[in-house]
Formats: C-alpha cells, sequence, structure tokens
C-alpha cells in the first residue's frame, strides 16, 4: 500500500473536521451550560455509545435485517415490474402513475395503516421497507430496459431475434448497470423505511430495531442515548449501501472494465 | 470462380423513396434511388455526410420501410417483414462497433449464431475460429472483454460477428470512419481478404475517396438521396497496398473527387 499525499488528506481531512465540530459541540454545552437532556457533550453521546453497545448492536441486527430483506425484496418484484413495463406499453402508460404515487405517498402516513393490516411484525418493517425503497429499481431499470442503442437494437434485429431472446441476451443484461444504480439509491430508503416503521411498532416488546430503541429514549428524555441509536441508524446507512457498492463494482467489472484491469491475472 | 458470378444483380434498387419528417419539415432522403450490384461485387457508396448513404443501407437490410419503389435482394422482396430465410442472407457492420460490453470477444462474434441456435455446432465453431484469426484475433485475445480491446480491435470483432454466419451479402456502414490512416488501410486490407475468402457481396458506405477506390470495383457516388454516378473502378484484383501511392490511382483519385463535387455542386 503506498498512499499518496492527497489520498492520505482525502482520510484524514474529514476525521479533522470531525474534531473541530465535536470541540466546538463540546465547548458549547460546557459554556452555555445546556441540560444534557437538550444537547449532551459529544463525550456523553460517546459513553452512551460504550455503555448501550451490546444494546445497539442487537438491535441494528435486528433493522439490518429488515432492512436487507426489504432492499432484496425491492430488487426482485421492482426489476419484476420493469420486466413487464419494458415488454408493455400499455401495462407501462396505466401502472406507472401508481408507481410514481408509491414514491410521492408520505411512507410516515402509510404506515400505521399498515401496521394494522400487517401487524406488530418483522414483515410489516420490511413491507415499509419494500415499497419506500422500490422506486428507484423500478424507474431505473425500467429505462435501462428501454434506453438500448439502436444499433444494438438493429444487429438482433437483422438476426431476426424473437422477443424472448431480444429481453434476455441484451435487455436485461443491458440494464445490469441501472440495477445496479437503482440499488444504491434503495439502499438508504430501505433502511429509512426499516426504522420508521419501527418508529410505529413501537415498545410492545416483539419487536427490538433501533427505530423501537430511538422512540422508547426519546420518551424518557434519554437524549445522549438517542443520538447514540442515530449514530447507529447512520452507521447502518453506510454499510449497507458499502455493500451494495462493493457488490454492484464486482458485477460492473465487466461493463466498465478498464484496460488496466488485465495486470491482475 | 464462376463466371456468371458478376452478371446478375444480387442487390437491385428500384426508384426507392423515403422521406423523413412531417409537414414542412418532412424532407427527402431517398429520391427515385436507382442501384444495381452484382453479386461477388463490392461497390462503394461515397457521398457526403446527410447524403442518405446510411439511411439507403438500412432499406436494403430491411430496417426502415422505403416509402415507394422496390427493392429486390437475391429475387426477394426486401421490407421489414421479409422472411427470415432473407433476412439471414445479409449481416450489417454498424458506424460503431456495437459490441455487447458484458460479453468476451468470442461471445460477441457467436452471438448472431446463437441468436439461430447454431453456436454448438462444430461447423460453426471451426468457422468462428477461423474467422477470428482471419480479422487477425490471437487465442490469448479471444477472452477479453469489448472494454480491453483498441477502437481497431474492436472493428475487427464487429466484422467477426457479421460473418459469423456466413452471410452472402455485407452491408458496412462507415465502419472505419473513427480509425486512424494506418489503421484504417489495414483493416481495408482484411476486409479484402474476407471478401476474397468468402466470396461475399459488400456495400461498402464511406465519405473516404481512398478508401472507396482501395476496396471495391465500383464506386455509386450518392448525392441529395440519389446515385448521380456510378464509377467502374480500373484497378484489378488482388489490391495490393502499394496501389495507393501510383500515378493512376492519384489520377483516378482526381477523376471520383471531381465526380463527388459536380454531384453534390
Amino acid at each position: 500500500m503506498n498512499l499518496t499525499t492527497g489520498k492520505l488528506l482525502g482520510i484524514l481531512a474529514p476525521f479533522f473536521v470531525f474534531g473541530i465540530v465535536a470541540t466546538i459541540w463540546h465547548l458549547v454545552v460546557v459554556w452555555f451550560k445546556i441540560p444534557s437532556i437538550i444537547l449532551p457533550s459529544p463525550i456523553a453521546v460517546l459513553n452512551a455509545l460504550w455503555l448501550e453497545r451490546m444494546v445497539l448492536l442487537k438491535a441494528s441486527w435486528v433493522t439490518l435485517q429488515a432492512a436487507t430483506v426489504g432492499l432484496i425484496c425491492s430488487a426482485l418484484f421492482g426489476s419484476f415490474i420493469a420486466v413487464a413495463f419494458s415488454q408493455s406499453s400499455l401495462l407501462r402508460v396505466s401502472l406507472y402513475p401508481y408507481v410514481i404515487f408509491l414514491q410521492t405517498v408520505p411512507i410516515v402516513a402509510i404506515a400505521p395503516l399498515l401496521i394494522i393490516w400487517s401487524g406488530n411484525n418483522f414483515r410489516t418493517i420490511v413491507l415499509v421497507a419494500t415499497i419506500i425503497s422500490i422506486f428507484p429499481v423500478i424507474a431505473n431499470v425500467t429505462s435501462g430496459l428501454l434506453s438500448i442503442n439502436e444499433n444494438l437494437r438493429e444487429l438482433f434485429r437483422m438476426q431476426s431475434a424473437t422477443r424472448l431472446q431480444m429481453l434476455t441476451k441484451l435487455r436485461i443484461p443491458a440494464a445490469i448497470p441501472q440495477l445496479v444504480l437503482g440499488l444504491r439509491i434503495s439502499s438508504g430508503l430501505a433502511v429509512i423505511g426499516a426504522i420508521i416503521a419501527e418508529f410505529f411498532v413501537g415498545n410492545s416488546g416483539q419487536y427490538d430495531g433501533l427505530g423501537t430503541i430511538m422512540t422508547s429514549r426519546q420518551a424518557n428524555l434519554k437524549t445522549a442515548e438517542l443520538i447514540a441509536a442515530l449514530i447507529a441508524c447512520t452507521g447502518l446507512g453506510i454499510l449497507l449501501f458499502g455493500f451494495v457498492n462493493l457488490l454492484g463494482s464486482t458485477v460492473l467489472r465487466r461493463w466498465t472494465r478498464v484496460s488496466g484491469f488485465e495486470s491482475d491475472k | 470462380m464462376q463466371p456468371t458470378l458478376h452478371d446478375s444483380p444480387i442487390i437491385s434498387c428500384q426508384g426507392v423513396q423515403l422521406a423523413f419528417g412531417t409537414g414542412a419539415a418532412r424532407q427527402n432522403v431517398l429520391n427515385d434511388l436507382q442501384l444495381e450490384v452484382n453479386a461477388g461485387q463490392i461497390v462503394s457508396l461515397l457521398g457526403p455526410s446527410g447524403c442518405g448513404k446510411s439511411t439507403l443501407l438500412r432499406v436494403i437490410a430491411g430496417l426502415i420501410e422505403p416509402d415507394a419503389g422496390s427493392v429486390v435482394v437475391d429475387s426477394e422482396s426486401v421490407s421489414t417483414k421479409m422472411p427470415h430465410s432473407l433476412r439471414e442472407k445479409m449481416s450489417f457492420v454498424f458506424q460503431e462497433p456495437a459490441l455487447l460490453p458484458w460479453r468476451n470477444v468470442l461471445q460477441n462474434v457467436i452471438l448472431p449464431t446463437q441468436l439461430r441456435g447454431v453456436h454448438k455446432q462444430k461447423e460453426t465453431a471451426d468457422f468462428v475460429e477461423r474467422l477470428l484469426g482471419l480479422v487477425g484475433f490471437k487465442k490469448s485475445d479471444w477472452r477479453k472483454f469489448p472494454s480491453q480491446l483498441s477502437g481497431g480491435m474492436k472493428m475487427r470483432a464487429s466484422i467477426a460477428r457479421a460473418m459469423s454466419t456466413r452471410p452472402s451479402i455485407l452491408l458496412l456502414d462507415e465502419p472505419f470512419a473513427a480509425l486512424d490512416d494506418m489503421l484504417r488501410s489495414k483493416l481495408n486490407d482484411m476486409l479484402l481478404a474476407i471478401a476474397a475468402e468468402q466470396k461475399c457481396t459488400m456495400l461498402f458506405v464511406t465519405h473516404n475517396i481512398s478508401e472507396a477506390i482501395y476496396l471495391s470495383q465500383a464506386i455509386a457516388i450518392m448525392s441529395h438521396g440519389r446515385i448521380s454516378e456510378r464509377m467502374e473502378v480500373p484497378f484489378l484484383f488482388p489490391r495490393e497496398a502499394g496501389l495507393r501511392s501510383t500515378g493512376q490511382f492519384a489520377a483516378y483519385y482526381g477523376q471520383v473527387a471531381e465526380s463527388l463535387s459536380k454531384g453534390n455542386s
């Protein structure tokens, strides 16, 4: 590993900014004697993070499962819907408005309804995570399936390719980069969806995700613990996003492979 | 060589008419166009950008339906709904290599045979192997992906792909326009070698005069949607690279250039 100074700076600079912000935060809390239920000092947050690490890890694991399953559902159902849309313009024009509706409906507003229908359980959390994260997959994959290079389409037409061949040998592989792109956006949304749903599922004792923990910390005015949970949420989002990115760049290596890649052999 | 090979037109366009656009913006792209190409001949369609060369090629390929006139290939009428058997006699080489980025060279080259379901036949495999050698691929390059290839190599793969189904007619739409002169003349020789071996009729669209002369038996000069002049190239086959630097070549070049500017004035 030979990191250049530029790369090193790229890694260190954000930490430096974090240090400055944390210092100012701490000074402000001490200087103005802000009560810890309003704003705990960064040290108190770190302390809470450490003390609650097992609880947070466990809750993160629960939420991660829900978000991941939701994301997988989005990838599967979203791609399926996109394929259907690519094959029938009638289907596309008649259903696309409802897909947009799915995107614009405030998820916070339908989560309580979904809980009534589906119960205080994992399934509901997954359902909300799926609903909130499916749109980028449908939109991106549909456009990927439909925006095929004119020459490539002509190439297939010249060979009298069937509709199915066109779909499996051209459209679907050509849309893979768009699927990855969609999933990158969806990964963050799936985490948000899961946490929001957990707010509503609440402290029924059957379910303990990060969202559940946050509502109970809020009720008890445990601000430091609340912020610690918030940090866990962020970490979770980054984790899932990073995983999708990693998976995506592995898959996309073929699509975007550059000449330099040969040296790996 | 069969003596009758050059006598009957394998491609015949009569009174082909095509306009794009609607209302006042409607413009004739092909205008009462006549063209005949004899079997086994290489004919270049020479003309400035926008004269309708590429469109004509697509009409002959049955990718675009003309407004009026007839296109007959191998005594069968061409249309966008022509039978597979007729379509499969032709192959198209696009201006861009139009390779599928997720397939390696070999997989790209066998694509047309795969769409016809004959890619597993021993005969096809042998032929593709010969073709890849003919266009200049070493066996070690077969597994490379398009993004690992230079522009010239991509075009070689694209030509091999077009030839993989043993078409009797190869339609080429300015395939070497993006390449530098050195590479262009190398690929010209490669194309001539393929034509000689496969006895394939070629209709070659270009705006490069020297390339048109070097490659073909006849040059059809195109202007404003019609063939303004047809010139028989006086140089015998096989062509040699040295031909380009001879005085006769230069003199003939002048003649073609003059006809070209006359037709387009």
